[in-house]
């Protein structure tokens, strides 16, 4: 990697002078992608900005509610102590043991890789994130591929989640990275049903066609026989458009079926 | 003797200690005074002219010692990297090799090839002067896919219709008429898919010279560190042999890929002398998925005639293989003599002919990868042989019992070249069919059924040429080089044991099986005896390991030191008890008189071998020190059945193998723990192969499998618990009676895997690997 300066630092609002000093920064939270980019010269910024002594950005608490978990938590922090099982669970599936233990959910969604589990969690169960500014709907959070509604240098802080009547989160993991190729996480809550899918496009979105199936008869066969649209899906040498457009309905079922 | 860590006990292994705690010696733990580093450009284009390389501002960064290109070491006198099996094309005429300079100078021909390396102080120092090399290219199309590299544009100057040779093997006009006479026939086009070795350590090298004895040290990741020094000095010019010491200490795995003699090592030790700093290169994590050899890459077509009654009539293979963009060290060999020769399998085929088309792509280089050709055989032979059963009708396993060669019939002579010493084919299919608990199988596949799943079974009845090999018969087939194997067995003054041997461990456990073979023949403790391998100053010489080869070759060389050693000793031990040699029995570490009760511990008469009091000087030298070079008469043949259950989800294409059964026949085994643990990475990789890796490059030859994001390794959760066994019918022609092991888990797997999944589907193939969608598409009838 190129040399660049490091800073740690204790607070959000220290990081964020200190951000906008910088010529070109980058925050450090897990460093599940940004180190192996630094590490390739792909990436080069001046400065580099280490969040991990933010200690207000770790844990997990209930909210009114609402389960708040701390950007800085780790995905194994999640697996390991979320009421929600099925967000327990989707974390538990990341990576492996190291990547759980160094990777943090607030990292994950700022990066908005097309293939993360998360993004699915926050739309499936409608969470709210919060910055360092403002909170932002998980349904305006994610904008496309890498591109979330964070502005420049805007610190995730935590994510609040509503607890769902029943959720569940079915994976088809790419067999080499265990990203997902396929992930549908499929929640019932008080104010209807989501369904939300990631990997298949350029960035998670939500599978309306399977919601409202869904909000009239919660049981797999009431969406097997939808088709998601899959012309504009993601293609590689581990699964073809079409075939990511069947693990689509075929998780979703898996989903369903788990939770039914 | 009978011990608990002599031949045939599970020792625990001596090396494990320093691996399990993280204080193994790599190549990369080394550092010598004054290192610097070096970093290789490589080409991002498959193909292209390099029409110029400025280094001039590479050269003025910041911490670069040294930037080299093409032409500094070809004025230098530096050759090309040598390929050494020389293979004849059908007519007679030489296979056609082209340049292959370490680094290249007028053309790169793969993503990858090196065209510069900077030397500097330190590694970022080195990538920074890489990144300001600027080379100008003009990129030219590249030829990628291997069935019609023939007919695309020519890669090489000198390579006409990019063909290395055209090869061929068995009788064509006894195979013809064997087909006329046929009443049945079953054809397969199967492609055999481009693997990338990917040993846990990249690959690494270390060099340093000293100006005043004009010595050259190269510490390597080599699996044969004398045929390293030997090619460096002798082809490649680096320097005189006995002024190249080359050292290749602990090594973290290679299944081939580290036989070879790489641009890497040979631009690192020559470099050396002109920066006169000692260097270090160690590849990244990328450089070994773009520029290791890769492995297997076959497209073939294969016919099988059957008499009315099933008997196998004769066998046409017509193969064309991939050996990338240049020759590697041993590539041509690998779809020649080590396929072609052993597609006669374990029957009595009477008639083979096998024509074998080696091509050159603009990918990286291809040659041994764990099996290397014998794979490959086994994939066609064994998936010929269970579609056949299919459609006769007939049940996999005995088609293939009614067409075994029996043990009466040996030694039998092959149409394909070889003569099998031993074996017995039955003992290890039945054995097979019982721990795989075959006549149970229509129940579990129902009971998969009954939960939507589908369930197929599948064999493979694989035979391998191992202890590679005779140098007779090698020389005579073109091999550069003989593959006898030395040993030194060094008798201390107290009775220790030091073993010097030319193979080379790395990660097969020689530390452990050398040391239970001599301790068993000495009567010593095991803890005894140490094993030195891996350093051209010590052993006297060696072709190193791969091939299956080191305890048959290796070990036998031992052995018959070992031997010698006795004799030796026990003149000593005459000498001390007033007999003569050939009175003395030698038993359990005893040597003894017959009607006497005087007898000597090995430790006394070793000592008495070093303080020769009284000893008669012109009869008995003092010293207690053996050497044997050991060239094998005769290839091995270990052979077996792998059994391979599977699961099939239709619904998501998913592929769970459920159970696997190895029986293989290794001939005598010295440590079982150690061959069961060969025998569970084999077949792994062999599972691997089928389901999970592939090397894959696009049209325009860029790597899309370069990292562990997109090439899927086997890893545990993808394999069962196997289940594994042995036969025996020992080696007739070795002293240990040994077969070889490493290779056969590779070399059986992959076939059982695809046999079992093209019968849970009822195909009658799908291409490797059958990932998720090859699945599912078969499950939908595509």
């Amino acid at each position: 990697m190129y040399s660049f300066n490091y800073h740690y630092v204790r607070s959000t609002e220290e990081a964020s002078t200190l951000f906008s000093s910088c010529e070109s920064a980058a925050y450090l939270s897990g460093g599940m992608t940004l180190i192996p980019t630094l590490k390739q010269r792909l990436d080069y910024p001046t400065d580099v900005i280490d969040l991990r002594g933010i200690d207000a950005l770790e844990g997990i608490d209930n909210e009114n509610g609402f389960v708040r978990v701390g950007s800085r938590t780790c995905h194994a922090g999640v697996a390991n102590n979320a009421p929600i099982n099925a967000l327990a669970e989707l974390a538990g599936g990341i990576g492996d043991f190291q990547v759980r233990n160094c990777g943090t959910i607030g990292g994950s969604i700022a990066n908005n890789d097309p293939a993360a589990d998360y993004p699915a969690a926050l739309l499936g169960l409608g969470a709210t994130v919060h910055t360092n500014d403002r909170t932002i709907s998980a349904d305006d959070f994610f904008v496309d591929l890498f591109e979330t509604s964070l502005e420049l240098g805007e610190i995730v802080t935590a994510v609040s989640f509503p607890t769902p009547q029943r959720a569940a989160y079915m994976k088809f993991p790419n067999p080499a990275s265990r990203y997902a190729i396929v992930g549908v996480f499929v929640a019932e809550l008080q104010s209807g049903v989501r369904v939300a899918v990631t990997g298949a496009g350029s960035c998670a979105f939500r599978a309306t066609a399977f919601e409202e199936a869904l909000q009239s008869d919660f049981q797999p066969d009431a969406i097997a026989g939808i088709a998601v649209d899959h012309s504009a899906f993601n293609s590689d040498i581990h699964a073809s458009q079409e075939f990511r457009g069947h693990l689509v309905t075929e998780m979703a079922k898996r989903a369903v079926a788990k939770i039914s | 003797m009978a011990t608990n860590s002599g031949i045939g006990a599970s020792v625990l292994r001596k090396e494990d200690a320093r691996f399990i705690t993280g204080t193994g010696r790599y190549t990369d733990d080394i550092n010598l005074a004054g290192q610097v580093y070096c970093v290789f450009v490589r080409s991002p284009h498959a193909r292209a002219i390099i029409k110029s390389v400025d280094i001039s501002d590479a050269e003025r960064a910041d911490g670069v010692l040294a930037v080299f290109t093409g032409e500094d070491l070809r004025s230098d006198g530096i050759g090309d990297l040598p390929c050494g099996w020389l293979v004849k094309s059908k007519d007679g005429t030489d296979m056609v090799a082209p340049s292959h300079p370490a680094i290249a100078t007028k053309f790169v021909n793969y993503v990858g090839d090196i065209y510069a390396m900077v030397v500097a102080d330190s590694i970022e120092a080195a990538k920074n002067g890489a990144e300001l090399v600027e080379a100008d290219f003009e990129i030219l199309k590249p030829v990628v896919d291997v069935a019609t590299a023939t007919t695309a544009d020519q890669i090489h100057e000198n390579v006409p219709n990019n063909q290395c040779y055209d090869w061929e093997l068995g009788d064509s006009g006894a195979t013809e008429t064997a087909f006329a006479n046929a009443a049945h026939v079953t054809s397969l086009d199967i492609v055999n898919n481009r693997l990338i070795p990917n040993a846990i350590e990249p690959r690494a090298a270390l060099g340093s010279y000293d100006a005043a004895s004009g010595n050259y040290t190269l510490y390597t990741t080599s699996q044969n560190p004398h045929l390293e020094r030997l090619i460096l000095a002798a082809f490649v010019n680096v320097a005189p042999e006995a002024k190249l010491h080359v050292i290749s200490p602990d090594v973290g795995g290679g299944f081939g890929s580290k036989i070879f003699v790489y641009a890497e090592e040979t631009a690192v030790i020559w470099a050396t002398a002109k920066v006169g700093r000692p260097i270090k290169w160690t590849a990244e994590r990328i450089e070994s998925f773009q520029a290791d050899a890769h492995g297997r890459d076959h497209v073939t077509h294969a016919e099988l005639a059957l008499s009315e009654t099933g008997e196998f009539l004769g066998l046409q293979v017509r193969t064309i293989a991939n050996m990338g963009a240049y020759l590697s060290t041993f590539a041509s060999s690998v779809p020649t003599y080590l396929y072609g020769t052993l597609l006669s399998g374990q029957y009595k085929t009477p008639a083979i002919h096998v024509e074998v088309q080696s091509v050159f792509t603009n990918t990286a280089p291809v040659d041994a990868y764990r099996g290397a050709g014998r794979p490959e055989a086994t994939y066609v032979v064994e998936r010929l042989v269970e579609t056949a059963a299919r459609e006769l009708g007939t049940d996999p396993a005995e088609l293939r019992r009614k067409n075994f060669i029996q043990t009466s019939d040996f030694p039998y002579e092959t149409p394909v070249a070889l003569t099998y010493d031993t074996g017995d084919y039955e003992a290890s299919l039945d054995r097979a069919l019982s721990l795989a608990d075959y006549s149970g199988f229509a129940q579990r596949r129902a009971a998969s059924e009954a939960k939507g799943k589908r369930r197929g079974i599948g064999f493979s009845c694989y035979i391998e040429a191992c202890g590679l090999a005779p140098s007779q018969v090698a020389l005579s087939l073109g091999a550069g080089v003989g593959l006898f194997e030395s040993a030194e067995v060094r008798v201390d003054v107290t009775g220790s044991v030091t073993v010097m041997t030319g193979t080379h461990s790395h990660g097969q456990g020689h530390e452990t099986t050398f040391a239970q073979v001599v301790a068993d023949k000495l009567g010593i403790p095991f803890e005894n005896v140490t094993v030195v391998h891996g350093d051209t100053s010590k052993s006297d010489y060696g072709l190193g390991t791969y091939g299956s080869r080191s305890l048959v070759v290796g070990g036998s060389a031992i052995a018959t030191a070992t031997d010698k050693v006795i004799t030796k000793a026990k003149k000593i031990a005459a000498h001390m008890l007033n007999s003569t040699a050939e009175q003395v029995s030698f038993e359990d570490g005893m040597f003894k008189i017959p009607d006497s009760n005087e007898s000597l511990s090995f430790g006394e008469v070793a000592f008495s071998a070093y303080v020769p009091g009284n000893f008669p000087i012109d009869e008995l030298e003092p010293g207690l020190s053996e050497k044997a070079f050991y060239d094998p008469a005769n290839f091995t043949y270990p052979a077996g059945t792998h059994i391979c259950e599977v699961e099939v989800d239709p619904d998501t294409g998913t592929t769970k193998v459920v159970s696997f059964v190895a029986v293989d026949d290794f001939g005598n085994v010295i440590n079982p723990m150690i061959v069961e643990g060969q025998v569970h990475g084999g077949i792994t990789q062999g599972i691997g192969q089928a389901l999970l890796e592939h090397g894959v490059y696009d049209a325009d030859g860029q790597l899309l499998t370069g990292s562990y994001m997109d090439y899927t390794m086997p890893r545990a959760e993808d394999v069962p618990e196997f289940i594994v066994d042995t036969t025996v019918t020992p080696c007739t022609h070795n002293p240990l009676g040994a077969k070889g092991c490493g290779e056969a888990g590779a070399i059986g797997a992959t076939a059982a895997v695809m046999n079992a999944i093209t019968d849970a589907l009822s195909v009658k193939d799908i291409p490797m690997p059958a990932t998720a969608e090859t699945v599912w598409r078969a499950t939908t009838g595509e």
